[in-house]
């Protein structure tokens, strides 16, 4: 594969006060690839989330986005630059309709800016997509529902539309399912299969059956470093991933 | 389904338009006297005032401590402007003068507001607090602006009559400022339904998810900090025009507060809150300030309450009220209401009655004791008097909260009915 | 000379009653989240009751009673009304604050009237706690007391400058100096103050170890809220006690804060002193542009020599300082002075 990667990491290290969570991490992610970032807890998979979408600044180290350099911007310089996240504390905009969350996460990008000379009902495009997006996230039947009154899953699903219908060609999906019981979990994956065809995909996810299932390629990050990063199969058999994930196990008698 | 909804909305939507801009014309017809002219005119300003401080308060989520900064900005602009007229050099009609005044508020707030918005939340609210008392301070150092102790003061009847309009009669002022009213709340209005409107109140609500969907948050708030400046500065330069004198006060934490403060009762969730919040300013500070020494601690008192109990404010509880009736269940709190409106009358008597008590002890202590309230005499020099006056309040405040308690709890029930009502609606 | 040390120690002293004040802010703040509106409120009230108290008790057992009934009465407020909103977000916390700044405003006027009162000192401490003798022939030289007979001269060539420095200033620097050292004692040294400083980082995490946080924050906030009432019976008897006095201070507290570095202690003490000598030095200085312009030599015009702008005086600016300074910072280093990160 020669085309250039989406997504470079580039020794990237951060830390706070003397702490340093992340400690040179180094990933390059291809366009189309669907990866999914795994780890013990206090790894750091959520602070490299925050690194790559602009919440933090690294402390040293760059990240490159479609070739140009990210590190350093701010969140709305980022994501102008085809770069999207959702969050794993569900952050929708509660008072307003699941309609108007949608119509909110297109207007930039279709070009409306900071437009107050023209209505809303007359934006024909962004009135098109957002209901578009409505029905991918299968909540058309909800369109004037406030999102505060939606069910967690329901909301879960309009976080994905918001993170989506801007039209990100990279997406950052920060453990996606959390919350879900099994069931939903299966929809749910099927959903994010559905409505990321094509993009660039990283996840940072627990459940090892959705990962195993999503992800072409498994990041395994443990003390802020990535140990291993490869296909699921190998990565299933690598003997420093199994000692990070099963060898607590082993001291415990198994 | 959804294209009826809308049509029957927006018929809806005309009707109130015109039933407002007919009360607009009307008014002056249906109270003839000269307090309500003076009145009237007044709460035309405030309305414009009010709604522009809810542009950043119940819009941006920006809870502002200087809001009337831009306004009195716009009052001196306006006024300078106004004596410039009279004096023949701008050769401006004095009906476009408030829009001086709205430009005024308009670059204060450019010139100001980028370092203001620059933060959010609590701090957003001390930086408004410090420029405002700048600002406030400066005024009494430039006394060739703001014209010192005395103000800035001018005549009204300036320039060229226009079509016979002087402006001398407040009456031709009221049909003014009933103009500019129904445009900036049009205009206003209009603003909640463009893209701007709309991420503003994304921003109010997440400023971290705006930032994720390419909106740089400072830049909304500072525009919609720039609107708001403009239209309070609109409102000043009326003010300046009907008072035709403009004081130090214009730009001072007091009407600031009494921005936040009305604009607030009014009701910062929904449009009309602030059109109801200017309507009570004015009522507040002309009539009640009659009645009594201690408006303003009945005032806060009530702005106390409606924090913790109804942060709505007043158009919340019309609007949830009126859903209530909607749906036929207001007979159910009949019983709840009245026991509310009982209690509550006999707790403000009490208070009431010990305040004017307090009130007349510091005032008249060396004359006579003797209080006449409210259709009783109240001897304050008597411990008897005093201490059952304390001792009905006392048991008035416990029996409030309890019929208060019983009120929610009722009013829970028809909620939680409501809503099983509209789903089992919906879902058929 | 003279001028310069003693205005150095006022600014000093008024920048520490600043610092008795923003201190129990900052508690506040980093402690609840909450900015406390009403905090100069605390401050009138502590004057007030200082002053009946005084009458009615004498001077030195209101000192000690005065703050403890305003923490007395923040605790209230705070269990009654602040705790109700909490879950309301910080738009509603500041609101509640904000509206009883109005109520103890106008209960204030209430009770004791619109105008000033007559706060006065006790015996101990009126008059200078020393003064500064400049003697023109046996130079400087420091009198405790008042300078009395040695200001007179009865020569004519000799000229004698007595600068005095109030005792009720010293006594300002002497509390709150009192105030910093209990203050880190208790924090730092104490088993209540360990739990305070954990639940100001970790307060769920404190309230799982089976401590009750909302009684915590209630003390805080009594804490807090009796500094600015000790705060207020000291400045009350030494500036003047009147309605005003809330509005006075308030908003300089609160440039203080911000300049300092929001939820800095540090910072809002670094801040107090810096602004309280700033005001106290710029109200004695006399001086404008216009004068600055003549001493370099320029010849002005006649327009020029009467324009405001250029004959305002530095000391007519004064009022004005702090806001400037507040308005820099936020342009130059929106963190604060000490501040941790951008607040």
């Amino acid at each position: 594969m020669s085309t250039s990667p989406s997504l470079v990491l580039n020794d990237v290290h951060k830390q706070f006060g003397k702490t340093e969570i992340i400690r040179g991490v180094n990933l390059s992610v291809q366009p189309g690839e669907r990866v999914a970032i795994i780890g013990p807890n206090g790894a750091g998979k959520s602070t490299l989330f925050n690194l790559i979408s602009g919440r933090f600044a690294p402390s040293s180290g760059s990240i490159h986005l479609h070739g140009q350099r990210i590190d350093g911007l701010k969140p709305f310089e980022i994501n102008r630059q085809g770069l999207s996240r959702s969050f794993q504390i569900t952050n929708i905009f509660p008072k307003l309709s699941v309609f108007e969350n949608l119509r909110c996460s297109v207007l930039w990008n279709l070009g409306h800016r900071y437009s107050f000379w023209s209505f809303l009902s007359q934006l024909n495009d962004a009135n098109a997509l957002a209901h578009e997006w409505m029905q991918r996230i299968h909540l058309d039947h909800k369109s004037q529902e406030l999102a505060m009154n939606l069910t967690y899953a329901e909301q879960r699903a309009l976080e994905i539309g918001i993170t989506m219908a801007g039209g990100a060609n990279v997406v950052l999906l920060d453990e996606p399912t959390a919350g879900m019981s099994t069931s939903e979990t299966s929809r749910f994956i099927h959903l994010i299969k559905e409505v990321t065809q094509g993009k660039t995909l990283l996840t940072v996810e627990h459940d090892m059956g959705v990962v195993f299932g999503l992800a072409d390629k498994i990041a395994v990050l443990v003390y802020g470093e990535i140990i291993a990063f490869d296909t699921p199969e190998k990565v299933r058999a690598n003997p420093r991933v199994q000692e990070a994930y099963l060898g607590s196990l082993e001291e415990q008698g198994h | 389904m959804l294209e009826s909804n809308r049509l029957s909305t927006s018929h809806f939507e005309k009707f109130v338009w015109l039933g407002f801009a007919l009360v607009l014309l009307v008014a002056p017809w249906v109270f003839t006297s000269n307090l309500s002219m003076t009145m009237m005119s007044q709460m035309g300003i405030a309305i414009i005032a009010c709604l522009s401080y809810n542009v950043l308060l119940g819009q941006g989520g920006m809870l502002s401590f200087g809001h009337a900064v831009y306004s009195g900005m716009g009052s001196y602009l306006t006024i300078h402007a106004l004596n410039a007229v009279g004096a023949g050099t701008l050769p401006i009609p004095v009906s476009l003068l408030p829009l001086i005044g709205g430009i005024a508020g308009m670059g204060f707030a450019v010139l100001l507001g980028f370092v203001t918005t620059r933060k959010s939340g609590t701090t957003f609210s001390m930086i408004t607090l410090g420029m405002a008392e700048l600002v406030f301070a400066m005024s009494l150092m430039f006394s060739e602006f703001f014209g010192g102790e005395a103000g800035v003061s001018a005549n009204r009847v300036a320039g060229q009559a226009f079509l016979g309009i002087t402006y001398g009669p407040q009456r031709q002022v009221y049909y003014l400022i009933a103009v500019y009213t129904f445009i900036s709340v049009g205009l206003l209005y209009a603003l909640t339904q463009t893209p701007l409107g709309r991420i503003l109140n994304a921003v109010r609500d997440n400023p971290e998810r705006v930032e994720f969907v390419g909106y740089n948050t400072q830049m909304v708030r500072y525009r919609a900090f720039i609107i708001a400046g403009f239209f309070a500065g609109i409102a000043g330069g009326l003010g300046a025009l009907n008072f035709e004198i403009v004081t130090a006060e214009v730009v001072g934490p007091a009407r600031s507060g009494a921005y936040l403060l009305f604009t607030f009762l009014g009701g910062a969730t929904f449009f009309f809150g602030p059109v109801l919040g200017g309507v009570l300013m004015v009522l507040a500070f002309v009539l009640l300030s009659e009645i009594t020494k201690a408006w303003l601690l009945y005032l806060g008192l009530i702005f106390l309450f409606m924090v913790v109990y109804a942060p709505g404010g007043f158009a919340a509880l019309i609007m949830t009220n009126l859903r209530v009736i909607k749906a036929g269940a207001f007979g159910r709190l009949n019983l709840a209401y009245a026991g509310l409106l009982v209690s509550g009358c006999v707790m403000f008597g009490g208070a009431s009655s010990l305040i004017e008590m307090i009130y007349h002890l510091q005032l008249n202590s060396s004359m006579d004791t003797q209080l006449a309230f409210a259709g009783m005499v109240l001897d304050t020099g008597s411990k008897v008097t005093w201490s059952v006056v304390i001792a009905i309040t006392a048991a008035a405040l416990l029996w409030f909260d309890w019929q208060r308690k019983f009120f929610i709890s009722q009013w829970e029930l028809v909620q939680t009915d409501i809503a099983q009502a509209s789903q089992s609606g919906s879902a058929s | 000379m003279e001028f310069f040390f003693i205005s150095m120690l006022n600014g000093v002293s008024y920048g520490l009653l600043l610092f008795m004040l923003s201190s129990g802010l900052t508690l506040i703040f980093s402690m609840m989240g909450v900015l406390n509106f009403a905090h100069a409120s605390f401050y009138m009230l502590g004057a007030y009751f200082g002053y009946t108290l005084s009458g009615v008790l004498g001077f030195w057992p209101a000192l000690l009673l005065a703050p403890v009934l305003t923490g007395a009465a923040g605790a209230f407020f705070e269990s009654q009304v602040l705790r109700r909103v909490h879950k309301m977000g910080h738009v509603s916390e500041l609101l509640v604050t904000f509206g009883l700044s109005y109520i103890v405003l106008e209960v204030v006027q209430l009770v004791w009237g619109r105008v000033a009162v007559e706060f006065l000192p006790p015996t101990e401490l009126q008059g200078p706690l020393f003064t500064l003798i400049n003697h023109s022939t046996t130079g400087l030289s420091l009198v405790s007391g008042a300078g009395g007979a040695a200001c007179q001269s009865a020569d004519a060539t000799v000229s004698i400058l007595c600068t005095p420095f109030p005792a009720t200033r010293g006594f300002i620097m002497l509390t709150a100096l009192g105030m910093m050292v209990s203050l880190w004692w208790v924090l730092t040294r104490t088993r209540a103050g360990l739990i305070i400083q954990a639940a100001l980082t970790h307060p769920h995490t404190v309230e799982t170890l089976g401590h009750n946080v909302p009684r915590i924050f209630m003390l805080v906030f009594a804490m807090g809220t009796g500094l600015a009432g000790l705060a207020g019976v000291i400045g009350g008897f030494t500036f003047i006690t009147e309605p005003s006095m809330a509005a006075t201070v308030g908003s300089v507290i609160f440039v203080v804060v911000v300049v300092g570095g929001i939820g800095s202690l540090s910072g809002a003490f670094l801040a107090s002193l810096l602004i309280g000598v700033l005001q106290t030095f710029a109200v004695a200085v006399d001086y404008s542009i216009l004068n600055m312009l003549n001493d370099l030599g320029f010849i002005l015009s006649a327009d020029a020599k009467n324009n405001t702008m250029l004959m305002l005086s530095i000391s007519q600016a004064a009022p004005v300082l702090p806001y400037l300074l507040l308005v820099l910072i936020l342009i130059f280093r929106p963190r604060g002075l000490l501040g941790k990160h951008d607040a």
